[in-house]
């Protein structure tokens, strides 16, 4: 038993894989309880699409993926948000027209440059091969901005997700926290994506956290809850990508998927309960 | 903050959200202290009135004059909750100082006054309940709560009363009336003539434009609910209080163009600058 738990540890890369794996999974489980309250559930898998345009672009110019890919995602973003604001346009179809035409900015440069080509395949399905130690301190590095920013503007955070129009009224300024959030998300995409890949980030995004609010009515637990449930599933599922000879993003989705139907099934038996009248005894 | 003068002023006020104006040429004062009713149908800005002090909503024209430092508090329309979000009532609470406490954590002094105004709202003990898990006037009072705990100015609630069961509205007018007692300034809306609006010290009566301003005595007349409603309507004064009826449609046995008095009141008490108790089984 401990040997499959430490065989993985023999390979640098797959390391690296776990840190990212396990800390992107509690990164990605942290942000999606604001990505589920907010209704923005489309736009982790739109965001992860766009991003693969910024990062085919960053691979053809030569430049950091993580400069090209992350002004990009962060453009994108803050477009989808101006674009809903200032057109009878609902963010989900705003989000629909921008990502898919950065997804297909990519796919138009995956065809036209075989040095893209080599970079860009892992990014879109996700692979363990080849995450260096770099990779590992991106995602430490985003992970710790982004808890520090949800515990130090955790009110404020609350506030604009729960009802923003008071919280603007009240003096908040949402679209600050709007853009902090973008950006915050922007960096979990950018910094897991390559793990796990494009087509399944938005998976790791929104699973963790409906799962915890199946399983609370707090918003700081279910905070906290979607937080152990990401890391645990990306940990988890690393080891099974390993063990079973899976791409990792699939592994990863799969077992939350799998939590996620136990986490229904239960509940929802014990609502069941709950809700059954209180039998009286008849004399 | 200063405290010469009014709270905030509306002069000219117009506002188009695209559609046409839904607030034309609106003046009046908000002075510190006072407690105002909002009067009008549905569509007839009365919210739209409540966003622009907020100055969440902008004035296509005229001028907004808001006192230096003045702090306004909004209780929403319950009606535009999301129940479904997962927040305690002391999570919601905790979002009343959103602004200045920023670390997730209430001090101790904050712990503190949050259960007393739990305790004097009649909602200790329900800190960790989720707020669907709450009757309908523990609802509002949670975010009457939420609203007191920023030490407000002036206190704006979109239509308190809407939804809730009579004693309900009994209990949160009498509140509000306690509130005000203590000299809190209180701007609302409401739909209910007769078992808000009538027992407020004075009115705004809206129909995209103000048709009257004053005491409920003096502008719940069936010439202004007329042309602020559009529908004729009748007034019958009982305990001091005027009372609004329909007429019903092709009924000819009706009050005529004024107040008409129904015999039992004569000498009880009228409301005189504070909100007296609700109309419950005032009118047969």
């Amino acid at each position: 038993m401990i040997d499959l738990l430490l065989e993985p540890f023999e390979y640098a890369f797959l390391r690296n894989a776990l840190v990212v794996c396990t800390v992107g999974g509690m990164l990605c489980g942290l942000l999606g309880v604001f990505v589920v309250l907010r209704g923005l559930s489309y736009l982790g898998h739109g965001l992860s699409h766009a991003i693969f345009g910024g990062a085919a672009l960053s691979a053809a110019l030569g430049i950091s993926y993580f400069i090209g890919a992350g002004i990009w995602g962060l453009a994108t973003g803050l477009a989808i948000g101006r674009v809903t604001r200032k057109r009878p346009i609902g963010s989900d179809a705003a989000i629909g027209v921008l990502t898919t035409a950065g997804f297909a900015f990519g796919i138009v440069l995956l065809g036209l440059s075989t040095k893209v080509g080599r970079s860009i395949e892992a990014t879109v399905f996700g692979s363990v091969l080849g995450v260096t130690g770099a990779d590992t301190w991106m995602v430490v590095g985003a992970t710790v901005v982004t808890v520090a920013v949800v515990v130090g503007w955790y009110r404020p955070l609350l506030f604009t997700t729960f009802d923003p129009e008071v919280a603007e009224a009240s003096g908040v300024p949402t679209a600050r926290y709007d853009a902090l959030l973008m950006l915050l998300l922007c960096g979990a995409v950018l910094t897991t994506m390559r793990v796990m890949g494009v087509t399944l980030i938005a998976a790791a995004l929104v699973v963790p956290a409906v799962v915890a609010r199946m399983l609370t009515d707090s918003f700081g637990r279910m905070l906290v809850l979607s937080t152990v449930i990401g890391g645990a599933t990306g940990l988890v599922g690393m080891y099974l990508s390993y063990h079973l000879d899976v791409a990792s993003g699939a592994a990863i989705v799969l077992l939350q998927f799998a939590v996620f139907v136990v986490v229904f099934v239960a509940t929802g038996i014990r609502d069941a309960v709950r809700r059954r009248p209180v039998a009286t005894a008849s004399t | 903050m200063t405290t010469d003068g009014p709270l905030a002023s509306l002069d000219g006020i117009t506002c188009d959200l695209g559609h046409g104006p839904v607030l034309r040429d609106v003046t009046f004062d908000i002075e510190p202290g006072t407690f105002t009713g909002i009067v009008g149908p549905s569509g007839s800005g009365k919210t739209t009135l409540l966003k622009t002090l907020l100055t969440t909503i902008r004035p296509v024209s005229g001028r907004l004059v808001r006192r230096p430092g003045l702090r306004i508090a909004y209780v929403p329309q319950v009606e535009t909750i999301d129940w479904t979000f997962p927040v305690t009532v002391a999570e919601v609470l905790h979002m009343a100082r959103a602004g200045r406490h920023l670390r997730p954590w209430p001090s101790e002094a904050e712990r503190r006054e949050v259960a007393s105004l739990l305790e004097r709202l009649g909602l200790d003990g329900l800190g960790g309940r989720h707020i669907r898990a709450l009757s309908g006037g523990q609802q509002q009072r949670v975010f009457l709560a939420r609203a007191l705990l920023g030490r407000p100015d002036l206190l704006l609630l979109d239509e308190p009363t809407s939804g809730v069961d009579v004693r309900t509205r009994h209990d949160l007018l009498h509140l509000l009336g306690d509130l005000h007692s203590g000299g809190q300034a209180i701007v609302l809306t409401t739909h209910d003539l007769n078992g808000v609006a009538t027992h407020l010290p004075r009115l705004v009566c809206l129909n995209t434009e103000v048709t009257a301003i004053g005491p409920p005595a003096e502008v719940l007349t069936p010439a202004v609910l007329e042309r602020t409603y559009g529908a004729p309507l009748d007034v019958l004064i009982h305990a001091g209080l005027p009372f609004v009826v329909d007429i019903p449609l092709g009924s000819t046995d009706h009050f005529h163009a004024g107040h008409a008095h129904l015999p039992t009141n004569e000498g009880l008490p009228t409301n005189e600058g504070q909100p007296t108790g609700p109309a419950t089984g005032a009118t047969r």
